[in-house]
């Protein structure tokens, strides 16, 4: 048991990176970008094409943000320069990077095994695999944990901020609103494949089908780290985002363990996404009939 | 300071709800002079600002802002030289992000944004000082989010975002619309006050006639896309609302609006 929930948090660790990275699309910039789901395996496939190759693997995983960087721009022209709809831009992007994954693959699915990765350092001093992943995916958190804190209080990411706020306000101000959106998008779609890379090396493969159903559990730990860890100021969402994205896959570790099909797993994830979003809405019409109810007890 | 010349704007053309919003409007600013504006519903006044600030492209036509042509200048690039408050409390500020956080996008407005911090500790004093003027109890109030502000503490936070750079142009689009009678005054005697602390250049729309007449050194009235009526100097200070809408009905050759103006 202790293992598993060792590696609940481990994989909770690495997954807050693409937690971070949806939140930059779908909290900062309001929008649903889908092309975190083409991202995190294109991260998964450079890194794992990039090891085999012989690039060394940390290496590998600045080429695997620089591709989901890429992968980010192109919804954000498609979105901006050309005017396509956000959500339709990302989907395109989404399909197409099918089948550029593939191409960095060169098939469906590279194997990692016996090759070098990014916890090697820590498994020499035997380490369990599950603490190993732990301390490796802890220090990326917190570095991407720094950046963001740092950027989104610079003068360009008060800029997305706004822009994300209110596009309006925002050109009033003389923001270049789509050029914020444009870099919200690569920044956010960097974290997803740099969370990519280090769960294909943790895991020790790459799967052309492993970001199908992400961006849910990406939701899935945003709110349930919001609804659970507040969300009152900046750093305290940040820490939210991890804390909830670890306690998603303790709940997942834990259903599974009391019997669930690990078929019908995205089906709960997606009914517990619903649920969360759902939320506002039920709760809104339950006090509306609560206070009408009132009303008329008081009349 | 603002010259428009021959401004027309068609929306949805070749379609059946091809409207001709402004038709062929020749405008000319001097430098502190301060126009009200009226007109009817869908006489043309936001559009004439929303032209103005680049929101839309006029169909034909030109726009001058303090000598240079930014008929063509998109939106964000124009934003330098403009300072907007918009009728909904709403669009002028972003809710989500704090006060200070606010004025320091609007501190930056015209200036290149890299890397530094987006606000430091001079500005927030200085915002402090600022909202202090405005008598509203903002000034401990800096790390609040905009959007638990009142509609007119937002309207008035929009107005000193609007003028912390002294814009070339303020444009005021029915600003006070959205408020109750006695906030509404507020923010309007704060608007003049500035403007005249600032000798800012100002269009500043209103339905209202009597506050037309009140405020401002010259009142242009819009009627289907065009200027019906422009009065200034003595003939404007000398205006009464019987004599305005006398004006109106012998411009427009109508007097079907003259209910729905005097208010
Ligand atoms: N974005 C738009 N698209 C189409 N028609 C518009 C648009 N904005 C304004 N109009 C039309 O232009 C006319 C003038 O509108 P507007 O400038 O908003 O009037 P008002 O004087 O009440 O501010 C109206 O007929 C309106 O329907
Ligand atoms: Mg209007």
């Amino acid at each position: 048991m202790l293992n598993e929930i060792l590696g609940a948090v481990a994989l909770g660790l690495m997954w807050t990176l693409m937690t971070y990275g949806v939140y930059i699309s779908y909290r900062v910039l309001d929008v649903a970008d889908l092309t975190v789901e083409g991202s995190i395996t294109m991260g998964a496939a450079i890194s794992a094409a990039g090891i085999v190759a012989g690039i060394p693997p940390l290496v590998t995983l600045l080429f695997s943000v620089l591709g989901g960087m890429t992968a980010g721009m192109v919804t954000g022209i498609l979105h901006t320069t050309l005017k396509i709809p956000a959500l339709l831009s990302s989907i395109l992007t989404m399909i197409a990077l099918w089948s550029v994954n593939l191409h960095i693959m060169g098939k469906a699915n590279v194997s990692l095994l016996k090759q070098p990765t990014v916890f090697d350092a820590l498994l020499k001093l035997h380490l369990p695999k599950n603490l190993a992943v732990i301390c490796i995916a802890l220090l990326f958190v917190a570095g991407a944990f720094l950046i963001l804190y740092w950027f989104f209080g610079t003068e360009i990411g008060c800029a997305i901020r706004a822009t994300g706020n209110n596009e309006r306000m925002a050109r009033a101000q003389g923001i270049n609103t789509d050029r914020m959106k444009i870099l919200g998008l690569v920044i956010g779609n960097g974290f997803v494949a740099l969370a990519g890379g280090l769960i294909a090396q943790s895991q020790s493969f790459a799967d052309i089908q492993m970001g199908t159903g992400s961006i849910v559990i990406g939701l899935a730990s945003l709110i349930i780290g919001e609804v659970l860890f507040g969300k009152k100021t900046f750093f305290n969402s940040l820490i939210s985002l991890c804390l909830g994205s670890i306690t998603y896959r303790v709940i997942i570790m834990l259903v599974l363990k009391l019997g669930m099909p690990a078929n019908d797993l995205k089906l709960f994830t997606a009914i517990t996404v619903a649920l969360a979003l759902a939320l506002p809405t039920i709760k809104a019409k339950v006090n509306a009939k609560k206070t009408a109810k009132g009303g008329v007890t008081n009349a | 300071m603002l010259k428009v010349e021959n401004a027309r704007i068609v929306f949805h053309p070749g379609t059946v709800n091809e409207t001709e919003a402004l038709r062929g409007i020749s405008l000319h600013l001097a430098p502190g002079e301060f126009v009200t504006v009226i007109g009817g519903n869908g006489a043309g006044k936001s559009t004439l600002l929303n032209c103005v600030s680049g929101a839309y492209f006029l169909t034909s036509g030109k726009i001058l802002i303090d000598g240079q042509d930014v008929t063509n200048v998109p939106e964000f690039k124009r934003a330098k030289y403009l300072g907007r408050v918009f009728q909904d409390p709403m669009m002028g500020t972003a809710g989500n992000m704090w006060i200070e956080e606010n004025l320091a996008l609007a501190f930056r407005r015209g200036q290149k944004r890299g890397l530094k911090w987006g606000i430091t500790n001079e500005e927030r004093e200085m915002f402090r000082e600022q909202l202090a003027q405005f008598d509203l109890g903002l000034e401990g109030r800096l790390s609040t989010k905009v959007k638990l502000l009142s509609g007119g503490q937002r309207q008035a936070l929009t107005l000193l975002m609007a003028t912390l750079v002294k814009p070339k142009l303020l444009l005021l689009d029915e600003h006070t619309a959205a408020l109750d009678p006695k906030t509404a005054k507020k923010v309007l005697e704060l608007s003049e006050q500035i403007i005249e602390r600032d000798h800012l250049t100002t269009l500043m729309v209103t339905h209202n006639m009597r506050d037309a007449i009140k405020y401002g050194n010259r009142l242009i009235m819009l009627h289907n896309g065009e200027i019906a009526v422009d009065v200034s100097g003595e003939e404007k200070k000398n205006l009464t609302v019987e004599s305005l809408i006398e004006k109106f009905s012998e411009a427009s050759g109508s007097d079907e609006v003259s209910d729905k103006l005097a208010l």
